[in-house]
């Protein structure tokens, strides 16, 4: 009985801890959230979609940074998507067992964990050294490399998922390794995948540091994709740090918008990833 | 052709099949099984099978669990190949033709091999779709012609009745056996001249089960049948010759009739009055 006792106690212990770690956790990410929409909601209205970034001391909005964050991400998605759905593939289908799919397996989880800032001073010198000045195209680049693993990870776990008795039933009736990979598995591990590509550019959208050395910053609507272009995060670091108060007002919309379109991205990858065909 | 084939390679004396059976039956031999042994990497799990696949009749491989009859069943379309590290040694002479030469293209030789698994393995796309892709895969059809065979393949797995209006619908969405059967429509779609059963009905209820039998027995009209299955009184039922395997070893093949009433190895008596297994 003694035991018994002890065994609930201990059991009470444990609950209370991880509650409390939970609450811990919880606490401040709903304080950020708050904070966020408390100060960012004043922010947003038509003009913050309409005007453009304004000089300290007049009005203004977001529209060429929106618009550049937008154009960036769309090109980063357009680059990394193929390119990390194509390599995922490979190391489910092709390199599963291989040596050197463990090799690229590995280095892919390095990139996966690398600091972004990292691959901005990459980017930086490999293409804003090189061409003399900072441009779109470049904070595209940078956003890709971010991109890349991300979708090379997920592709290759959702691909392993699908049962291999789907790939054997599809192989039995003749079909070539390509078109079993394209017509079948694929088919049954789209949800999972489309999950992952979501999750990339959800991590993309956010970050700061590799647009800083890449893109920079424009204070003008600016279309052309070899010229710096404006951007939300470097917006709103520059506006944030700022003394000006209408700057620092702007930078908290910048920073609600942000995060609103990552939680709406999430939302939507876990809508996703609960219709996947292998929880029926 | 096939039944010359056998003749001139009968099976060796020592191995326990009758030398007879091969070259007396009616039914000519499609499928020559010669010597085939197999490994998954060091570990040898089949050796020395030889043994006779007759057209349009059924041939039973019965044995307890591990015995090698599924690894048997997985040589002869070679889906064994699509993990490393497998290795099938002999012969099998599909009408003549050596399909575990490695010059050959596996895919052709697939196509006329069907198989049907353990659990059903219908593909996340239509029930339409499901059966498409299999023909797709090697013919060019109109699409009333594509409609046709699938309406055909459906109606001898006699399923279509129950789908016929939900043609567009996932093939997800059916239950077990039905999923079962329209495994079976997608394998005879392709009109593929052997069909390879791995305990097709051990996942289902008895149902389900009777009428994948009473399937079986129709189709062995037109195919010749080769099935796993760990249940006897199926085997009894539905094939016409039975293999029994025991650790890797092809024990004793036969007519079946002969196998259930007159096993001429003790092993076989054994297993067959359930003593092991």
């Amino acid at each position: 009985m003694q035991v018994y006792t002890r065994r609930r106690a201990v059991n009470y212990l444990v609950v209370v801890l991880s509650l409390g770690a939970t609450g811990f956790g919880l606490l401040f990410l709903a304080l950020v959230l708050w904070t966020l929409l408390v100060n960012g909601i004043g922010a947003i209205g038509p003009s913050i979609f309409l005007e453009m970034t304004p000089p300290p001391g007049s009005t203004g909005g977001l529209a060429n940074a929106i618009f550049g964050s937008v154009a960036m991400t769309a090109i980063a998605t357009l680059v990394g998507t193929p390119t990390g759905i194509l390599a995922g593939t490979f190391l489910a289908e092709y390199a599963r067992d291989s040596r050197f799919g463990e090799v690229v397996r590995f280095i892919n989880d390095i990139l996966l964990s690398a600091p972004s800032i990292i691959i901005g001073l990459f980017v930086y010198e490999l293409m804003v050294v090189q061409m003399g000045h900072f441009s779109a195209w470049a904070g595209s680049m940078a956003l890709a490399i971010i991109m890349i693993p991300v979708v090379v990870r997920t592709t290759e776990d959702m691909l392993r998922l699908v049962p291999n008795a789907l790939r054997e039933a599809a192989v039995a009736l003749g079909a070539p390794k390509w078109k079993v990979i394209v017509t079948v598995t694929y088919r049954a591990a789209v949800q999972g995948m489309l999950t992952g590509v979501l999750l990339a550019v959800a991590r993309i959208s956010g970050e700061t540091a590799p647009l800083l050395f890449t893109a920079l910053n424009n204070q003008f609507w600016s279309n052309d994709l070899n010229a710096p272009m404006a951007n939300l995060p470097v917006v709103i670091f520059q506006f944030a740090m700022s003394p000006y108060a209408d700057w620092q007002v702007l930078a908290w919309g910048g920073a609600l918008l942000i995060t609103a379109t990552i939680l709406f991205l999430n939302i939507g990858a876990r809508f996703l990833a609960s219709r996947s065909s292998f929880n029926r | 052709m096939s039944l010359s084939l056998a003749k001139s390679f009968p099976p060796t004396p020592e191995l326990p099949v009758r030398a007879d059976v091969a070259t007396v039956s009616p039914f000519p031999v499609k499928a020559l099984i010669r010597d085939v042994g197999f490994y998954y990497g060091k570990y040898q799990a089949l050796k020395n099978i030889s043994l006779p696949l007759h057209d349009r009749r059924v041939t039973a491989f019965i044995g307890p669990s591990g015995c090698g009859k599924s690894t048997l069943l997985r040589i002869l379309n070679r889906i064994y190949e699509l993990y490393p590290g497998q290795v099938a040694t002999g012969e099998v002479l599909v009408d003549g033709e050596n399909i575990l030469s490695p010059g050959l293209d596996i895919n052709l030789v697939r196509a006329k091999i069907g198989m049907v698994f353990q659990k059903p393995t219908p593909f996340p796309m239509s029930i339409h779709d499901n059966i498409a892709f299999g023909i797709r895969l090697y013919q060019r059809l109109s699409k009333s012609d594509l409609d046709d065979r699938i309406e055909s393949a459906l109606r001898r797995a006699a399923l279509w009745e129950e789908v016929k209006d939900k043609l567009r619908q996932s093939g997800l969405g059916l239950s077990g056996g039905q999923q079962q059967r329209l495994c079976i429509a997608r394998a005879i779609a392709v009109q593929p001249e052997i069909l390879l059963l791995d305990e097709p009905a051990s996942a289902l209820d008895p149902i389900s089960t009777q009428r994948i039998e009473e399937l079986i027995a129709e189709l062995k009209s037109d195919y010749c049948i080769a099935i796993v299955t760990h249940n006897m009184q199926q085997a009894a039922r539905s094939s016409d010759y039975t293999a029994f395997m025991y650790l890797g070893e092809l024990i004793e093949f036969d007519e079946t009739e002969r196998i259930f009433t007159h096993p001429r190895e003790k092993r076989t008596e054994d297993y067959i009055t359930g003593r092991f297994g």
